[in-house]
């Protein structure tokens, strides 16, 4: 019994429908949950980057407003596909039984679980490049390269997607999704190289990062915003398609033991 | 077993745990019918029909669904299958509109044919003049005749309905019997759950009485009537009908059970009893022919299932 959750994901092209229901929904709030989702992040990026970057000369070789503008793309990118898979998607599967109606046709549950996780990466997506256009328009992103950001946003979004839709399907309530931005969301925002160098941190708190999948994004979207190729960018493109791939095979099993019952 | 039923399960069993909620359960539909699973609350019905979808898996048994080997061909299955689910799962962040035409999409249906389909279900419906209305401005009743047009989308030849009207008034409840009738003239099969005997009994060619995981009793509803009991009963209600039961009831009636203060007292001859209530004061009574809910505590009991 336990083994047969775990049994691979099958799918059909089915997860578009999913995909194209949350669509629908989107568009009828799209302006307000626009706004919503870029107002955070520019006031993160204008706030401490024109306050604080007026005490710093340059931060890792550019202004620390570009700096910032890198990080800031991941990091909403991060939080909107967390919110998204998490009580948007929570939303969806308890609450609402949206999922429920939709068993009941012919899709089955790794059909809407990976239309699930396609969506909320495609909304991040939205919010990172939206991040990304702004910081664009002020003159903070020097050459065509950063044009290899556009995909990297939508493979982070993957990535942070899978997470997210482990908790959902473990969390007993909304209640339950603090506990993992307490715990991860948040010292991620903190550790992983969004606001400062990560080698000005501690050499275990360094190591920990490197675990973290929000340091690869960064260390793959600064210097592309920057104009340089990311060394090693071979390894921190696995590291979050690995974050991606292995989180959405753990959520689906997970809600597979939890709905089909 | 006909080899042309639109649902045909044999030897089902499923657990949780180290509890087994269905113990065997054997049926098969027949064309154009309405057949009823009938049981207390946790008999184990809902699973049944999961299992019938395909939703989750027997432990053992199997499952023919028009023509389809569920669960490994469910979604084939679920094609041609309409679900009237217990709990109302409408989207609430669209239109009456938008749930048929979303609904109608995940059954690959272009856009074109659902948008044709959708004037006719609404009038099905008695929706027509909301079709732009938001769920949560609906009645209870509303929301349910919705609900069952979702479940045409798809124009199947099996529906599923489970516990159509429970919470509805008796206004709404009528007007979902009579659109299920209709169906039945259009030849569709349907499957439904209930624990309202009345609407078991004016909707089903066959019933199937479910308790504890195993169907203990299956037939027409007269026949099921006629097989388990005796064919007058005679309520007798008030503080002091127990003690009535006691002295005279039981002695004039072939069987007589008591819950509260209200005393039932079966019989094939029901006129001893009534005279002999008519002669006493205090003592309300009312008697009327048995009916299957008579049959279905007979055979469940009348204790709570909680």
């Amino acid at each position: 019994m336990i083994k047969k959750h775990w049994t691979p994901p099958q799918f059909s092209m089915r997860f578009v429908h999913v995909w194209r229901r949350n669509l629908l929904v989107w568009r009828k709030l799209a302006i307000p949950s626009m706004l919503g989702n870029l107002a955070d992040p520019l006031l993160y990026m204008f706030g401490l980057g024109y306050g604080l970057g007026r005490m710093l000369n340059d931060v890792g070789g550019m202004s620390y407003i570009g700096f910032l503008a890198a990080g800031i793309v991941c990091s909403s990118t991060m939080m909107s596909a967390s919110f998204e898979a998490m009580y948007s998607g929570f939303s969806r599967m308890h609450v609402q039984k949206t999922w429920d109606a939709i068993l009941n046709a012919p899709l089955t549950l790794d059909d809407v679980v990976l239309g699930e996780l396609v969506w909320a990466a495609s909304k991040s997506f939205l919010s990172g490049s939206a991040v990304l256009i702004v910081a664009t328009v002020l003159g903070l992103v020097p050459s065509p390269l950063a044009l290899a950001v556009v995909p990297l946003i939508f493979l982070t979004g993957l990535a942070f997607a899978a997470m997210g839709l482990i908790m959902t399907a473990l969390s007993p309530s909304y209640d339950f999704f603090m506990y993992y931005f307490t715990l991860c969301v948040t010292p991620m925002m903190l550790l992983c190289g969004v606001f400062f160098p990560l080698n000005e941190l501690p050499a275990a708190a360094q190591t920990l990062a490197q675990l973290l999948p929000l340091t690869h994004a960064v260390s793959l979207a600064r210097p592309l915003v920057a104009g340089e190729v990311p060394s090693s960018w071979l390894l921190h493109i696995a590291v979050l398609a690995a974050y991606a791939v292995t989180g959405f095979y753990i959520a689906l099993a997970l809600t597979r033991r939890r709905l089909l019952q | 077993m006909s080899a042309n039923a639109p649902l045909a399960a044999t030897g089902l069993r499923k657990s949780y745990g180290t509890q087994e909620v269905v113990c065997g359960v054997d049926f098969a539909l027949q064309p154009g019918e309405c057949f009823g699973l009938l049981g207390p609350n946790g008999a184990g019905k809902t699973t049944t029909l999961r299992l019938c979808l395909g939703l989750t898996d027997p432990d053992a048994g199997t499952i023919t669904t028009l023509g389809h080997e569920v669960p490994a061909q469910a979604r084939e299955a679920r094609q041609r299958i309409g679900v009237v689910p217990q709990f109302d799962n409408l989207d609430p962040d669209f239109t009456i509109r938008e749930n048929l035409l979303i609904f109608g999409r995940y059954f690959d249906i272009s856009d074109a044919l659902i948008n044709a389909r959708i004037p006719d279900l609404l009038d099905f419906a008695g929706l027509a003049s909301r079709a732009e209305a938001r769920i949560q401005t609906l009645s209870g009743g509303m929301k349910r005749r919705l609900t069952l047009a979702r479940a045409l989308i798809n124009d199947p030849e099996l529906v599923f309905l489970d516990e159509p009207t429970t919470g509805l008034d008796p206004q709404a409840r009528h007007v979902i019997w009579d659109r299920l009738r209709n169906l039945l003239k259009q030849r569709k099969t349907l499957l439904l759950t209930t624990h309202f005997m009345e609407e078991a009994e004016r909707l089903c060619q066959r019933v199937a009485i479910m308790d504890h995981g195993r169907i203990i009793a299956e037939g027409a509803p007269d026949d099921l009537i006629e097989q388990h009991i005796e064919p007058q009963v005679v309520e007798v209600y008030g503080e002091a009908a127990p003690d009535w039961a006691e002295r005279h009831g039981r002695a004039m009636s072939e069987r007589c059970e008591a819950t509260g203060e209200t005393v039932f007292c079966y019989a094939h001859d029901p006129a001893p009893l009534i005279t002999d209530l008519d002669s006493r004061n205090g003592l309300r009574y009312l008697h009327r022919r048995a009916n299957l809910e008579d049959v279905f505590l007979k055979l469940t009991g009348r204790e709570l299932r909680d």
